[in-house]
């Protein structure tokens, strides 16, 4: 029984929230966030090396958080690990209980903090994707038949921000094609931006997670809106934010008021809170969650 | 063409340590054009080894230092000069270089690095096109191949990480997903783009390549 995947038939409104694995061996700060939203979230994302950063790999983390009683949503980048190794990863996620996995392409790592590492793209996130469908159906890459099948709730991601929007949805159909069954999205900011996503995503049958991330400074907002975001973040929130005591207090304050308006709009949220992963409960409690 | 870039004489007189004499060899073809490894660079590379405490023994460009049967005819040509030498930089690509090592019994340096195999649009602008995988996909991508100018070499579609139009790892490069999608359009094809395309089998362009062609006769 894979509590997330039932979330989405038993709840009006899911949620999900990311929990990076440590940049050391030391695992207890980011377990005990974890404890602390343990029962107030339906999954909770393991990053993959995120932005080109090493850490502990999800595999080993998203373990300890089932083991804690959580439903890790283990997510896999196709930037440094090829074929065969994916495959691997695949199974042992399997035996170590993991049930959700997300898929996606990776930043290059060019733009990590290993930028001298070869990056491996041998498989791009659709064909990884259909890879893992083939895996469940107790057949590899290479056609052989598997010793048992896994069993994995398999989702993806998505840009609603990219231009143009056209070629974006033609690769979300693609995910969906391959095998792909739920989808988070990059955070979104503002109301109109979502409306317009929800209009664009119309008729296509699948499950979407809204993305949500905490603003916790300006200078964060200005980062994302040179590097980051395609779509910028409004400038009436910059100036919300700027004209505030407590910056963070107040990034998590927009947050969860946007949480509570699109509640009953969309299935559910996926909360990124890039950098301040320890005000997660807090958010949460703000949101009503 | 093969695109080179010259080392900086930091490193070739870093590799060449120990070695006073030093023959050079250039390039007639790519590195010519690329203006690494002509008359003008080879001559300039020996006045900064002479200023540099080294004896240049002599020098040559080779029309095309990739012909191994050519390289090595030129070579012999200038025997007594490389007779005399320690060491041969080579200002050509790293397939010259190799060539001319196995040509020669001295100690041979690349003088140059190989960038790419590169499209020349004008005087010196130079982009890769082709990475010569083995296996060519351009004809599903509207003559735009996604293996070499995507930065991940992703086959379904982009990565959602470019910037107005902007490939992530370098903005002054174009999405070349953006650049396939508006070719596609344009000439109503965008449905071969829906279908899944499988991976890539890398089996084509196992290194090191080798082709016989039995039976053609020059």
């Amino acid at each position: 029984m894979n509590l997330f995947k039932e979330a989405f038939d038993k709840k009006d409104f899911v949620v999900t929230a990311e929990i990076p694995p440590p940049k050391g061996s030391n695992v207890i700060p980011s377990l005990e966030i974890a404890k602390k939203v343990l029962g107030k979230v339906d999954g909770v994302n393991v990053t993959d090396n995120q932005r080109g950063i090493m850490r502990m790999c999800p595999l080993a983390f998203s373990h300890l958080l089932k083991e804690m009683g959580h439903n890790p949503i283990m997510q896999v980048c196709t930037r440094d690990r090829n074929r065969l190794a994916l495959q691997s990863d695949m199974l042992g996620a399997s035996a170590l209980g993991i049930e959700n996995i997300c898929i996606m392409t990776g930043d290059h790592p060019k733009l990590g903090n290993h930028p001298d590492a070869k990056p491996v793209f041998d498989l791009d996130s659709v064909q990884l994707t259909k890879a893992i469908k083939e895996l469940k159906k107790g057949v590899n890459m290479a056609g052989k038949k598997l010793d048992g099948a896994p069993e994995f709730f398999i989702g993806g991601v998505i840009n609603p921000f990219f231009e143009p929007v056209e070629l974006e949805l033609i690769k979300l159909r693609k995910k969906i094609a391959a095998g792909a069954e739920f989808f988070q999205t990059q955070p979104f900011f503002e109301r109109e931006s979502l409306d317009k996503f929800i209009e664009q995503v119309k008729g296509i049958d699948t499950k979407f997670l809204i993305g949500i991330s905490p603003l916790k400074s300006v200078k964060m907002i200005d980062f994302m809106n040179e590097k980051v975001l395609n779509k910028k973040i409004p400038d009436a929130i910059k100036k919300r934010i700027e004209a505030s005591e407590n910056q963070t207090e107040e990034g998590i304050k927009i947050a969860a008021e946007f949480i509570r308006a699109i509640r009953g709009l969309v299935k559910g949220i996926h909360i990124m809170p890039i950098g301040i992963e320890s005000y997660l409960p807090h958010m949460l409690e703000e949101a009503g969650l | 063409m093969i695109i080179t870039k010259q080392k900086s004489l930091d490193e070739i007189l870093g590799m060449m340590e120990g070695k006073k004499s030093v023959f050079i060899v250039g390039c007639g073809e790519c590195a010519t054009t690329c203006r690494t490894g002509g008359e003008k660079e080879a001559a300039e590379m020996s006045a900064k080894l002479i200023e540099k405490g080294k004896t240049v023994t002599g020098s040559v460009i080779i029309t095309a230092p990739c012909l191994e049967l050519d390289t090595r005819r030129v070579l012999r040509q200038n025997k007594d000069a490389i007779e005399k030498t320690e060491a041969i930089l080579v200002l050509a690509c790293g397939a010259g270089t190799q060539s001319v090592a196995e040509a020669a019994i001295c100690n041979v340096y690349p003088g140059c690095d190989s960038l790419f195999l590169g499209n020349v649009f004008r005087h010196q602008h130079f982009y890769e096109k082709c990475s010569t995988c083995g296996e060519c996909v351009i004809g599903y991508y509207g003559g735009i191949c996604p293996v070499t100018r995507c930065s991940k070499s992703l086959l379904n579609g982009p990565c959602g990480g470019s910037m107005q139009g902007k490939c992530e790892v370098d903005n002054k490069k174009e999405c070349a997903w953006i650049m396939i999608y508006e070719r596609m359009k344009k000439t109503n094809s965008l449905d071969n783009l829906t279908k899944v395309f499988p991976a890539k089998n890398h089996s084509a362009g196992t290194s090191p390549g080798m082709v016989i062609n039995a039976g053609i006769r020059g």
